[in-house]
């Protein structure tokens, strides 16, 4: 299956909602797509996740990247994740630390909660 | 005992086909239907860090994978770059990498080449309890080595 990709904004973020298979053949487009968001001048990002089928390494890593540039301009990353088996992926390598990882957009885009405020609730 | 052998070019478009092949060989063999998603990524892993260290030395040689369901179903990815994964515990670094990403804050940091690197051999170890990163059995390249238990039965 093919990654798609498409975007659209809620207040103030960019919602960047994914399709598909994140691997290491489709990651570089992800990759490029986010990118070309931060260089026009998006802050406050939000990758929604929930139809995701399959991610890899190689998707956290290009995540992680996109993190990072956000953060170097004072804007921010927010992750959509309602699905235990992606979940599972960041709690192996411990990247749940590192994301705020949200249940629904709503959640994502108000500020609301993340999965880890509700584990820890 | 049943054997799968596939050979593929390294090229990431081709992972995504040994995970299908992987997943369907591992529920043919036995493997519980709740650990075929860990496998099919287990084994995607494997060869995604494979095809990043035949990229890496510019080696056009192709990956062989190999499945077996002797007693348990065991999957040996064997690249032919130096052996230079073989004997390290997968885990050593990719711990400091992923303690360097947590505490960033917006610095350049480490370079994510070497980042996915990290975060994919923590997958491999935090998925596969039967996991070796040794050198291949004719002494060129790194084999990943992981297996599985086979019965269907025996979660439910």
């Amino acid at each position: 299956m093919e990654l798609s990709l498409a975007t659209r904004s809620v207040s103030d973020h960019m919602v960047l909602e994914i399709g598909g298979e994140i691997d290491v053949y489709t990651a570089p487009k992800l990759r490029e797509r986010l990118i070309e968001m931060v260089n026009s001048g998006e802050k406050h990002v939000v990758v929604d996740l929930g139809r995701v089928e399959f991610l890899d390494s190689t998707g956290l890593g290009v995540l992680v990247g996109a993190h990072r540039r956000l953060r170097a301009r004072d804007g921010s990353l927010n992750l959509v994740c309602p699905h235990e088996r992606l979940l599972k992926v960041f709690r192996i390598t411990g990247l749940d630390n590192v994301f705020d990882i949200h249940p629904s957009v709503e959640e994502a885009t108000t500020g609301g909660s993340t999965h880890a405020a509700r584990a820890g609730a | 005992m049943a054997t799968v052998r596939m050979s593929f070019t390294p090229d990431p478009a081709y992972v995504r086909t040994v995970r299908m092949v992987a997943a369907a060989v591992a529920r043919r063999a036995g493997v519980a239907d709740e650990l075929l998603d860990e496998v099919r990524l287990a084994i995607g892993e494997a060869c995604t860090r494979a095809v990043a260290v035949h990229r890496r030395h510019e080696l056009t040689d192709p990956i062989a994978v190999a499945m077996s369901d002797g007693g348990r179903f065991t999957v040996r990815v064997t690249d032919r770059g130096p052996a230079e994964a073989a004997g390290r515990e997968p885990g050593q670094e990719t711990a400091d990498i992923l303690a360097q990403v947590a505490a960033e804050t917006g610095r350049p940091g480490v370079d994510e080449e070497v980042l996915t690197f990290g975060v994919g051999l923590a997958l491999l170890t935090g998925l596969v309890s039967d996991l070796h990163v040794v050198a291949a059995a004719d002494g060129i390249g790194t084999e990943v080595r992981m297996s599985w238990p086979i019965g269907r039965r025996s979660g439910h």
